[in-house]
């Protein structure tokens, strides 16, 4: 018997990876990954398909062993030690990772008595868990007629037969419509809430924006970026500024005043009319703004957006995160 | 209904993830029987709910039974009845075989499925999830030969060994397909697809049951062919069944199976347990 919080590292770091490194044939699926997440808190993985995020957290979870590296989960070696790693981990993965045959209550009992409940504790623990998840009236029936959000959280809920103190969740919204994702989120929200530290990847960016305290930015294999998603947006300036003309006419002239006072590109909608440009200081874009005003440039309407996530994920990898093509990752 | 229905959906709008927080004390992890049992009521409750797995070992007995008797039973023996007496234990020993191969099929659907990794996190002994599969598996193997034995039966087969003989047939053939299955396991894991996996199952099973002593007389075959036949573990076991059968049943037949089964579990269940933890 073990009691939760109790055996944690001096550092208070869940996850402790150095230069971690998976081959596949040629692929460096994952190149030389280090990470130091502190406990308690939401670590995302953010990046497009095939980044290796899901190879990442395979790894982390002892599914697969690295070719190079090491790691430690709550001070437990990752090669040596996977026995009590997998008494504090609990894994959702991207796809179901329960028996769609069986109904949901005998999935969650099959996972508690796995667990270590005996069978009567077993079903109460499966009861208390649909009841929380709002799964009661689908208790009986098989999983593969839930919906994607339900099936979501049967899955998370398998996960949390026992609370785990670290739980991966990998790509756990991709394809859920707004209300079952924000039901997903609040579930992680309650998890955290209760000492569980939570590694979760998302191709969303929106998604490491809400839930994640810090943001890896991972792709192809290496980390990126990382920080607080407001480090991240800090690092590629203060956002877009967006100005609209009153007058197409005024276009060249109002996009070389632009470009010399921010020295970025400018870039020209179709319209004529409006014109946009990353901004790193704001103090300079009123400077630029000014300018426009003593030229008698006409402008009709003007903002200065904070970034997104997407817009560092763009300044970062040179391609933006949502025009990713949709299919698998491979693992 | 329709009031029954307002409540299911009511049920779905609410989430209360707070209330999902495990309290008290955690379980200790279970031991190796209690896991095995907890995977062996799955297997049960699959059967309950995909009856349609139960196909191979209810159809296929009474086909095969049915077809190689009324077929070759002319030809071979002279009449169907000569035949049967012969014929019976052999195509219990061949059906049983054969169907041994779907539990590598299952597997391979969990691991495709992504309920495998899951198994792998869990805190347990991790051979308890084939080992739990093969033990109702093992009900499967029973089942099949109920049925074959009992078809048998009312078409005139006449074991000489009495009830104590067919069981004890059943028993040694349940324990040579318990340990023929960890091939599956083994080859369930490796292969990319079920579809795969059935080629090579097949490319497996159907010699070794069909170039066995199963359907006729190793005597009547060419020396080389006799060479492998007498080696074939399918020729040993339908040996010791038959003898089993028929009342004139040696320690020594028996003795082979026991040595056949025991090599078989020695290299593929650890074969098989180490390909399932190094899956990628």
């Amino acid at each position: 018997m073990e009691t939760r919080n109790v055996e944690r590292q001096a550092n208070g770091l869940a996850v402790e990876a150095a230069g971690l490194v998976k081959i596949y044939g040629k692929e460096r699926a994952v190149d030389g990954v280090d990470l130091a997440i502190p406990s308690g808190t939401v670590y995302g993985f953010l990046g497009p398909n095939g980044a290796g995020k899901t190879t990442t957290i395979r790894m982390l979870a002892t599914l697969i062993q690295p070719d190079a590296g090491s790691a430690t989960i709550f001070g437990h070696d990752l090669k040596t030690e996977s026995a009590a790693i997998k008494s504090r981990i609990s894994l959702t993965g991207q796809y179901a990772s329960i028996d769609e045959d069986l109904t949901g209550i005998e999935n969650l009992v099959l996972i508690s008595r796995l667990m270590g409940y005996p069978v009567k504790e077993a079903k109460q623990r499966a009861t208390e868990l649909l009841s929380a998840f709002g799964l009661e009236g689908a208790a009986k029936r098989q999983v593969k007629k839930y919906s994607g959000g339900m099936r979501r959280r049967i899955d998370i809920a398998a996960s949390i037969v026992v609370t785990p103190d670290l739980l991966f969740l990998d790509e756990p919204t991709t394809g859920l419509d707004p209300r079952s994702r924000n039901q997903v989120w609040e579930i992680v929200r309650a998890l955290v809430q209760a000492g569980t530290t939570v590694l979760l990847t998302t191709q969303n960016l929106e998604e490491a924006d809400q839930l994640a305290d810090r943001i890896a930015v991972i792709n192809q294999g290496k980390i990126i970026a990382e920080g607080t998603s407001s480090e991240l947006k800090a690092s590629v300036g203060t956002g877009t500024l967006n100005v609209q003309l009153l007058d197409a006419a005024d276009q060249a002239h109002a996009a070389a005043i632009l470009e010399r006072r921010l020295s970025v590109p400018v870039h020209v909608s179709t319209d004529g009319v409006t014109l946009s440009a990353q901004a790193k200081d704001s103090s300079i874009v009123a400077q630029a703004l000014g300018e426009l005003g003593k030229e008698k440039i006409g402008i009709s309407d003007f903002s200065l957006g904070r970034p997104s996530l997407d817009e560092v994920f763009l300044t970062l990898t040179g391609q933006s995160a949502s025009n990713q093509p949709i299919e698998e990752e491979n693992s | 209904m329709s009031v029954q229905m307002e409540h299911d959906k009511a049920a779905y709008e609410e989430v209360h993830p707070s209330n999902a927080i495990a309290g008290g004390r955690r379980p200790d992890p279970p031991n190796a029987l209690a896991s095995t049992m907890a995977f062996a009521h799955r297997a049960l409750l699959r059967i309950k709910h995909v009856p349609e797995q139960m196909f191979d070992v209810t159809v296929f007995p009474i086909i095969f039974l049915l077809m190689f008797t009324y077929l070759f039973g002319g030809a071979i023996a002279g009449s169907t009845g000569e035949y049967l007496q012969f014929l019976l234990p052999g195509i219990l020993v061949m059906t049983v075989s054969q169907i041994t191969m779907y539990t590598g099929i299952d597997l391979n659907n969990d691991i495709r499925k992504g309920i495998f990794d899951r198994f792998r996190t869990l805190p347990i002994w991790l051979p308890s999830a084939l080992v739990g599969a093969l033990l109702v598996d093992v009900i499967r193997y029973s089942l099949a030969s109920a049925i074959m034995i009992g078809l048998g039966l009312a078409l005139g087969f006449r074991p000489e060994g009495g009830a104590m003989g067919v069981v004890g047939a059943v028993l040694v053939i349940l324990l040579f397909s318990f340990s023929f299955s960890w091939i599956w396991t083994a080859a369930g894991i490796i292969m990319r697809s079920e579809k795969s996996l059935m080629m090579v199952s097949f490319l497996v099973v159907f010699p070794l049951t069909f170039v066995s002593n199963v359907f006729v007389d190793p005597s009547t075959l060419p020396s080389w062919l006799q060479g492998f036949v007498n080696i074939n573990p399918i020729s040993i076991l339908a040996t010791a069944v038959r003898g089993l059968m028929h009342g004139n049943g040696t320690w020594e037949q028996i003795g082979w199976v026991v040595v056949v089964s025991a090599i078989f579990v020695v290299i593929f269940a650890p074969l098989t347990m180490y390909l399932y933890r190094r899956k990628e």
